[in-house]
């Protein structure tokens, strides 16, 4: 179709190529652009979000979670949890859907040459980081240590799991994954304990390293103070706010943290960025 | 641009040529005690009273209340857009608006600018000619002077109509578009009405301006809030608010919209419509949590987006002083005073 105008709000039609079923409620849809110069001419970098639409349902904010250095598709991992995660959930490969982006700032992963990298995640959380991971892997010998902590709630709730088992098998990458008490099996190898304890037990160093942190607000809570403990500088610890977002584009004004725009000035952000800001998110 | 002076019952004859060069066009029109912009197809349906504030402001010429964003149609898998050309949008002209609804389109136009470029809302705006009229009054809930502008402000005008006492209107063209509205009235407009720029009749419009001393000043009330996030006064002041959001509304400069599905089976559109920062819902995340939880915090942030947060972003203030807000209030939050007694603190 012509862009007679050249309309932010107007979506690429993608279509639905793959699906996982990640978790109980978890799904991963990879999509690609039915337009292939569409596809060429898209990019984006390791962070950036994008709106995500079932025609009929509406739009919904995720981040895209596949990385850059893998083209000509995108990924998002979302629970089903409303009208619109409903809508995509139903969905079928061959299937058609709408995607705009990518919006937003990105990690600085550039900056993190030659740095150790930490991640830690909880839950559905992993999918921004996965991002910047594979981004990391597909370019391994740029970069220092890297050490992943990934907790969720019980081993049905963990997701990418043949992932989680390929970066286990990699002895350039340090995995711990965790389940919450009560959430292991009885054939469970990994730890058991909430994330920010695991953290705390790991206690990888703080020099030269830069943490991102990605999971539910009481999960990043309860990781800043250990990382603070370990010696992370607030300016070496990254992060994601997730506000509710509908334009992602700075207009429709309702992902604002202080006079900070979630969708145009984050949704990055470094934990000294955020002590800076009124706790509105 | 040129000035002229016209006849005040040459106003409705200009106004006809402009319903008849097939313009759409919206005033202020009564019905039923309440005066609003609704269509007009002649002069006579315009409200009598020429210096009613009408509910609503003009920014529905460009950012109406609901509208469409694209189409879709479905078919098995696949789904195709479309959507709206910007020449179906119709050449509107909005007569006998207020200098502060003018004022608020400057606001508006930086919010749909400042990084991406809202089309929707340029190409209505390109196609919408705005004809205020001087306040020679002003009610209680007015400050547009303490906030940069004025009952004869000029700025975001097209065109500019000062009813003068003499019996004479200065008309004041400001922008091409204003020129092409006076151009459908060759005989009114014509180089024997041409006003010249040191005329007396600039001095005769200041005269006949509403008298509308400044309360305070938009520096002051960004200063205050720059370490009023944790004051007591949202909660002060907010107490009596219901979050109805008829303020945004109702103001022109507020920009805040929804994004929402109208689905007719197999097709349907996209569309977005107004939203109020003021809606406990705005915020709030899928899981229940809501960094805005009280009517305090949304205050604030009102407050604090239109006096602080976009004069450090935009380089523009969110507000024209036009008082609407205050008039729609179901619970009669003045503005005015709010800002006031901010000011003093
Ligand atoms: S905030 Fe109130 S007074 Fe200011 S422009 Fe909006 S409606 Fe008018
Ligand atoms: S109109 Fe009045 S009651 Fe309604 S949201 Fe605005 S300030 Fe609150
Ligand atoms: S998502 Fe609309 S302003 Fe940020």
């Amino acid at each position: 179709m012509d862009r007679l105008i050249d309309n932010p709000y107007l979506p690429y039609v993608m279509t639905v190529e793959r699906i996982t079923q990640e978790a109980p409620g978890v799904k991963t849809l990879r999509l690609r652009f039915k337009n292939p110069e569409e596809a060429e001419n898209f990019q984006f970098r390791a962070g950036q979000f994008a709106e995500y639409s079932a025609f009929g349902e509406g739009e919904c904010t995720f981040c895209i979670a596949s990385p850059p250095t893998r083209k000509g598709y995108v990924e998002c991992t979302f629970r089903q949890a409303g009208r619109v995660t409903s809508g995509l959930s139903r969905l079928e490969e061959g299937q058609e859907m709408g995607f705009r982006g990518p919006f937003g700032n990105t990690f600085p992963i550039e900056e993190w040459k030659g740095k150790n990298l930490l991640f830690v995640a909880g839950g559905i959380a992993l999918p921004p980081m996965r991002c910047v991971i594979w981004n990391v892997l597909d370019r391994r010998k740029e970069f220092g240590n890297v050490t992943i902590i990934y907790g969720a709630k019980s081993v049905a709730d963990l997701v990418y799991k043949d992932e989680l088992k390929e970066w286990d098998e990699r002895p350039d990458v340090q995995l711990y994954t965790t389940v919450d008490p009560g959430g292991e099996t009885p054939d469970w190898k990994g730890k058991v304990g909430f994330t920010p304890a695991v953290l705390e037990q790991v206690a990888p160093s703080a020099e030269n390293t830069v943490a991102i942190v990605c999971g539910p607000p009481v999960m990043i809570k309860f990781s800043f103070p250990v990382l603070e403990k370990l010696g992370f500088r607030d300016d070496a610890i990254f992060t994601t706010l997730e506000n509710r977002m509908k334009c992602g584009i700075g207009k429709c004004g309702r992902c604002n943290v202080g006079k900070l725009y979630v969708c145009k000035d984050g949704p990055v952000f470094t934990k000294a960025q955020l002590n800076g800001l009124p706790p509105e998110y | 641009m040129k000035n002229y002076q016209i006849k005040h019952s040459d106003l409705d004859g200009w106004l006809e040529k402009i319903i008849a060069a097939g313009r759409r066009v919206i005033a202020p029109v009564t019905e039923e005690g309440h005066t609003d912009f609704r269509p007009i197809h002649s002069p006579a349906e315009v409200a009598a009273d020429d210096q009613v504030q009408t509910i609503q402001s003009a920014k529905q010429a460009a950012f109406p209340k609901a509208e469409t964003l694209f189409s879709y149609r479905k078919e098995g898998t696949a789904v195709s857009l479309d959507q709206p050309a910007p020449e179906s949008y119709l050449q509107t002209v909005v007569w006998r608006a207020r200098p502060c609804d003018a004022a608020g389109f400057t606001p508006l136009s930086a919010i749909f600018n400042w990084d991406y470029k809202d089309n929707l809302y340029n190409a209505r705006l390109a196609r919408t000619t705005l004809v205020a009229f001087s306040c020679q009054q002003a009610d209680a809930y007015c400050f547009c002077t303490s906030v940069g502008g004025g009952p004869g402000e000029k700025k975001g005008c097209d065109i500019l109509v000062t009813k003068l006492p003499s019996g004479k209107a200065l008309v004041e063209v400001c922008t091409e578009k204003g020129e092409a509205l006076a151009a459908l009235a060759p005989g009114l407009f014509s180089e024997a009405n041409a006003v010249a720029d040191d005329s007396p009749l600039f001095a005769e419009k200041q005269s006949a301006l509403a008298q509308l001393p400044a309360r305070f000043s938009k520096e002051d009330i960004r200063r205050h809030l720059a370490e009023a996030f944790d004051s007591p006064v949202w909660r002060e002041q907010s107490e009596r608010c219901l979050g109805c959001g008829a303020c945004a509304f109702v103001c022109p400069t507020c920009a805040c919209f929804d994004i929402q599905e109208d689905p007719h089976g197999s097709h349907g559109r996209r569309i977005r419509c107004w939203d109020s920062c003021a809606f406990a819902l705005f915020t709030q995340h899928t899981s229940g949590h809501n960094p805005r939880p009280s009517q305090a915090t949304r205050w604030r942030q009102r407050i604090l987006h239109k006096f602080s947060y976009m004069p450090e972003r935009l380089d523009a203030t969110g507000c024209t002083g036009c008082g609407r807000c205050s008039r729609a209030c179901p619970v009669d939050m003045n503005l005015l005073e709010h800002l006031t007694s901010i000011a003093q603190k």
